[in-house]
């Protein structure tokens, strides 16, 4: 394998470290398909048996591919419905892996973005290259990149030096497949030439291409292999993309903070009121979405009661669609809401709410296990009781569990319990295997509303928003002004060792041997009974957290950001 | 709504009349078995029964509930996820059997039992001292009770343990209590069940060897899914009786569901149900959708809106159309002149039907055996091709009948025979002729047995004359002249016969298997809106997500979102703008730079109105909706804070979705 590479790359003088065998087997399998080489006679040999060995391989691949393309087109068989129904699209379009971007990437097509008329008629033009490898399946954007690198290769080779750091070139070298497979009938349309050449100029200097990659275009492949290719060089490409990205411990991203922007964090409170001042955006088309949406009531009634459970998915807060939902229709029912998105919401309570509130039952019960025995137990006896329960969100944190969603999902296999549940997560549908599947036995309803997530995300712990929860500097103050001097001088010693170690994302904290010994030091206690009695007024009040390693040392962290500690600290200078 | 119900409680009956069918031979085979216990060896039965996890719970409570009728009163189904520990499993294996107890003696010591169930130690020893009472009552009890029973169960009747799903068993609790229980075999006949999804394999995989040897094991295969799915289809879709048809697209779908997602038959089950939810809510016709025996009722009770409705059925318009100009006025305007006719459509329907199914049928036993299955080796796949379209014109059609004109006399003379039993089954009145022919077919079959016998023999005494003539050159001229002559002889009186044969089979098709839609009024009992069902049975949530946050166009129908290709306009909701912009990100999001990204594309979309001091004030908005913004993605699944560095967050998602 090395040896062809190594020919191949000394002809065309490439400086390309590293590349797959894919890569060097289709390069193999170019030459050989366009013409016969003229040199190199003993090595044709062994390009030939390559050659074969794919051709075989390419088949069954081809087969495959057929059938994939067959099972999808049986599934999507009747996908051209007209109305509202937005899962129409085939899953290459979503699924469809995309080279990672630059770190300023983003900015750039902020600009784009802001800069893109009105009408937002031809946007192509107006974006860089890279951006239209985004959409590779495209045929517009494949075209425009074959001619650009033909281009390229026609003005000879001297113009991309390659200064490009090898990880970039890497990532660049991402859509070249899809530009293969358009080459053929993308020479003959040169009228998009002119438009290339003028943005020639700019886009050469912004972006280096590598020369693997105009070699690539130019040289045409045989068609009957293509398909199998274009796969494998996707799959291959698709892995290395996957592992460059995630296994480089470093991260190109820009140093700045939010600290450095001269705003204030906003808390909870004042969030709120301004979005509540900033008009939503498209109000009337939600409203015809969401009325939609609302026409389907009856039928979720029926289908309720005919043991269906019904899970709404979509983009958009669902909440406000069932709480309408219910009050429209279950006004007159027994009915329980659960909440999911409340962090502390826990199966047990909604099982105790279920015992108590709707059985009227007074007593606890060993485990949710017996609780659920005995539920069923009472909804099998009383065929009269009837319970709606709808969950908010049963995906959130607290409910994804296995166990948890074990017992929902049993709960909601009584024949008398009808659950209406909504779901937000990308991949919350992972969390059910086919034994739980069958006892929700689910329809799905998608109900897209484009709704703002207010209460849902209202318990979240955003980075952005100033955290009511957790410390601020003001209680960190007061606290640490009701203690004694030492005191504060020890969580002093604390804050400052752990500031020193703040550029270190893996610290564990200070151990308490360590931390003893400098307190020691500093005369702040005399004993290890007295910093011990000290540690636990500081953990009673939350300020510090203390979290016992593998090999049984104890390590003591304040669960502040830095940044509140710096200027905590500052603080203290001040008064003393 | 009333049928509705009706289909589904006979849908389900047919399952568990099925599963115990299939299960009573294993019943058969466990009593013969469990006589020869062995010392020390707990009897045990492993049931593989595939991958279709979810109908296991149906099979087993058939199972359960067919060992409690013929051998044992004792049965107790234990399932993983309530035996973390020995302790659990012994005390859920107590309050079963305990419970199945009750429900065999009599009321009278109920109390004493539940008093005990509290209270009692559940262990082996406990265990195993009330079941000696209670066989001892049982034995010295109500001899005449005693008797009726003992003619079903035995003097001393096995307790019968289930292990549902012994792969997610905890190896440890299963290896306690089997060691456990084989000390006690004397005292207690237990039995084990085990219920394996993958292969028998495991349970050497989970039980070390000085366990599995205190087992003795036998093995038992179950049904495959396909076969439970194919006397499905037979019952419910291939008969006359159901009023409800699904339509081409619909079966696909559900097939398509179960070969490639579950193989649940449950799941299809749950299907169908859905597709006979639907048409009844959405087709305001399908009360015409009965039994024909109510059909006529129903028909005169129909409204004169109904009426409108029938007139508007596309099909109905395509009848009219083709009637001459007075018949189409008086369908058009006279409402009672049109029941009439619709009631004899419906009958010309449910006739269809009858005939259709039988000569499907017929259909499939001869392409079933051709070689390279053109048409399906399964009677659903044939059903499909016919529904979609007229199956006469398909490729695949022909190929089958060419090479069904290769086929030897005794398959063609078995199919026919098949053929003929199905048609004398059906009730259709019209295969009387039909039938005759094919039996003039294997008449004329036998006769040229005789025939050819006949030949055998002429041919057997050329033979002989050939091996008088010893003779190399002669023998090899011969030879020859019989070979053109078979040549030349091209078309044998069987060759012909077999020709007939298929072209009347063709004929047959072309007669009866005319596509569903082409029928008037099939409007009324077909199912045809596949889309529907699979929104609801296969949703695609990251799909719809997808597409929510790249296009927003699709939901919102405003002018001002539609754009083309990849790009967004910067009019779109924040949360579209915020997505776009985190896709051009790697592994981790600056969350300055994405703000100001943001920013960037929300100012240029506003109206630059600003003055310096309502700036500021936009500047706190625009922060508040990105805030949102950001929070729902995490609120979503796209983004969580990291650790790694201040102010980022990490992406969770990897490309596109």
């Amino acid at each position: 394998m090395s040896r062809p590479e190594g020919t191949r790359s000394s002809r065309r003088s490439l400086h390309v470290k590293f590349v797959p065998d894919e890569d060097v087997l289709k390069h193999i399998a170019d030459d050989a398909g366009t013409k016969a080489r003229k040199d190199k006679a003993q090595l044709s040999v062994s390009v030939k048996r390559f050659v074969k060995k794919l051709e075989n391989i390419s088949d069954n691949e081809a087969q495959e591919v057929l059938e994939e393309k067959n099972y999808v087109a049986a599934l999507g068989i009747c996908a051209q419905d007209p109305v509202g129904n937005g899962s129409n699209i085939s899953g290459g379009e979503v699924f469809s892996f995309q080279t990672p971007k630059r770190s300023n990437k983003m900015a750039e097509l902020a600009s784009e973005l802001a800069q893109t008329p009105e009408q937002n008629v031809a946007p192509d033009h107006s974006k860089c290259p890279e951006k239209m490898a985004k959409t590779p399946q495209s045929s517009v954007s494949s075209n425009a990149w074959f001619v650009f690198f033909f281009l390229l290769f026609q003005n000879k080779k001297k113009e991309f030096v390659s200064t490009t750091p090898y990880r970039l070139r890497k990532r660049l070298a991402g859509p070249d497949p899809y530009l293969e497979s358009e080459s053929e009938y993308s020479a003959s349309c040169s009228e998009e030439e002119d438009e290339e050449e003028q943005k020639e100029a700019s886009t050469i200097l912004s972006d280096q291409k590598t020369p693997a990659k105009t070699k690539a275009a130019s040289t045409p492949l045989p068609r009957n292999s293509l398909a199998k290719k274009v796969k494998e060089q996707k799959m291959g490409n698709l892995v290395e993309e996957y592992f460059e990205a995630h296994s480089s411990s470093k991260v190109l991203t820009s140093d700045r903070t939010l600290q450095k922007l001269r705003k204030r964090r906003l808390n909870q409170q004042t969030l709120h009121d301004l979005l509540k001042n900033a008009p939503l955006a498209y109000a009337a088309e939600i409203r015809d979405l969401n009325q939609q949406h609302e026409s389907l009531f009856s039928k979720w009634m029926l289908q309720l009661h005919l043991g269906f459970n019904i899970v709404l998915y979509g983009l958009g807060s669902k909440r406000d669609l069932l709480e309408k939902f219910r009050t429209s229709l279950l006004q007159d029912s027994v009915h329980l809401v659960v909440n999911g998105y409340f962090p502390s919401i826990t199966v047990r309570s909604i099982l105790n709410s279920i015992t108590e509130e709707v059985l009227d039952h007074i007593g606890t019960f060993r485990s949710p296990l017996d609780q659920l025995e005995f539920i069923t137990k009472r909804f099998k006896e009383d065929s009269s009781l009837e319970l709606y329960v709808l969950i908010h969100n049963l995906d959130s944190q607290m409910l994804r569990g296995e166990r948890s969603q074990q017992i929902l999902a049993q709960l909601s296999s009584l024949p008398s319990i009808y659950l209406i549940a909504s779901i937000d997560h990308i991949n919350a549908p992972l969390m059910w295997d086919q034994a739980k599947l069958s006892l929700y036995n689910w329809l799905w309803y998608e109900t897209t509303t484009f709704n703002p997530y207010v209460e849902e995300t209202s318990y979240e712990n955003s980075l952005l928003v100033q955290q009511s929860g957790s410390l601020a500097l003001s209680s960190l103050t007061h606290v640490l002004h009701s203690l004694t001097l030492n005191a504060r001088g020890i969580f002093r010693l604390l804050a400052q060792h752990q500031l020193e170690k703040k550029d270190n994302p893996s610290y564990p904290g200070l151990s308490f041997q360590d931390f003893y010994q400098q307190c020691r030091e500093a005369f702040l206690v005399n004993s290890d009974l007295t910093l011990r009695a000290q540690l636990t007024e500081f953990r009673d009040h939350k300020l510090i957290r203390t979290k016992r390693a593998a090999d049984g040392v104890e390590y003591l962290l304040i669960p502040v950001d830095d940044s509140t500690l710096t200027d905590f600290l500052e603080k203290e200078d001040e008064d003393v | 709504q009333q049928i509705q119900e009706d289909l589904n409680k006979q849908l389900l009956d047919n399952l568990v009349s099925f599963m115990s069918r299939t299960y009573s031979d294993f019943q058969e085979k466990t009593t013969e078995w469990t006589c020869r216990m062995k010392f020390r060896e707990i009897p045990t039965a492993a049931l593989v029964l595939g991958v279709n996890v979810t109908d296991h719970d149906l099979t087993f409570r058939g199972l359960s509930d067919v060992l409690q009728d013929n051998i044992t009163p004792y049965v107790a189904l234990l399932e993983a996820k309530d035996c973390p520990g020995i302790k659990n499993l012994m005390q859920k294996l107590m309050g079963q059997l305990m419970n199945c107890d009750i429900d065999v003696d009599s009321l009278e010591d109920e109390d004493c039992v539940q008093v005990s169930q509290n209270k009692i130690r559940c262990s082996m020893p406990s265990l195993i001292s009330w079941y000696e009472s209670v066989t001892k009552k049982t034995d010295s009890e109500t001899p005449s009770k005693k008797r009726n029973s003992s003619s079903k169960h035995w003097q001393s009747p096995p307790v019968v343990v289930i292990f549902k799903d012994m792969e997610s068993f905890s190896t440890k609790v299963l290896q306690d209590f089997i060691v456990i229980s084989s000390q006690h075999i004397h005292e207690l006949p237990l039995v084990l069940i085990f219920g394996i999804a993958t292969s028998p394999m495991i349970i050497h995989r989970l039980l070390p060897h000085s366990v599995s040897s205190l087992l003795c094991i036998e093995l038992f295969q179950s049904l495959s899914c396909k076969e439970h799915l194919s006397t499905i289809i037979d019952k419910l879709l291939l008969t006359s009786q159901f009023p409800f048809k699904l339509g081409a697209k619909v079966l696909q779908v559900l097939f398509n569901i179960f070969l490639y997602h579950d193989f649940s038959v449950q799941n299809f089950i749950k299907g169908f149900q859905l597709c006979v939810v639907e048409h009844f809510y959405s087709q305001p016709l399908s009360v015409l959708c009965c039994h024909l025996g109510d059909t006529k009722k129903r028909v005169y009770s129909l409204s004169h809106d109904q009426c409108e409705n029938i007139r508007r059925l596309p099909s109905f318009r395509r009848y009219v159309e083709k009637q001459e100009s007075g018949k189409q006025v008086a369908l058009l305007t006279n409402d009672s002149f049109l029941k009439e006719e619709t009631e004899k459509l419906l009958e010309d329907l449910h006739v269809y039907h009858e005939n259709y199914v039988s000569i499907l049928r017929c259909l499939h036993v001869f392409t079933s055996s051709l070689p390279k299955y053109p048409l399906g080796k399964q009677i659903r796949e044939l059903h499909c091709a016919c529904l979609e379209n007229q199956v006469w014109e398909t490729e695949e059609y022909e190929s089958s009948l060419q090479l069904a004109r290769m086929l030897n006399k005794t398959d063609l003379v078995t199919m026919l025979q098949q053929c003929v039993e199905i048609l004398m089954l059906s009730s259709g009145k019209e295969f009387d002729k039909t039938v005759e022919k094919l039996k003039e077919f294997l008449t004329q079959f036998q006769n040229l047995e005789a025939e050819a016998s006949q030949e055998r023999d002429v041919s057997v005494s050329s033979q002989k004359e050939l091996q008088k003539k010893t003779d190399l050159y002669h023998l090899q001229k011969t030879l020859l002249e019989l070979k053109e002559s078979r040549r030349s002889k091209k078309l044998t009186k069987f060759e012909m016969l077999r020709f007939d044969v298929v072209d009347y089979i063709d004929k047959l098709v072309r007669k009866y298997l005319v596509p569903a839609d082409h029928r008037t009024l099939h409007e009324i009992v077909y199912f045809n809106a596949a889309s529907v069902l699979r929104g609801h049975l296969n949703a695609a949530p990251r799909t719809a997500l997808h597409t929510a946050l790249n296009n927003p166009h699709w939901y919102l129908k405003n002018q001002a979102l539609k754009c083309d290709g990849g790009g967004i306009s910067n009019k779109a909701p924040d949360i579209c703008i915020v997505y776009k912009l985190h896709l051009e990100c790697g592994r981790l999001i600056n969350l300055v730079d994405w703000l100001e990204a943001f920013s960037t594309v929300v100012m240029a979309a506003e109206e630059p109105n600003a003055d310096a001091a309502s700036l500021d004030q936009v500047d706190d908005i625009i922060h508040a909706r990105f805030i949102r913004a950001v929070s729902e993605l995490e609120l979503l699944g796209f983004i969580k804070p990291s650790k790694q560095k201040t102010d980022h967050v990490a992406r969770l998602t990897w490309g596109g979705c």
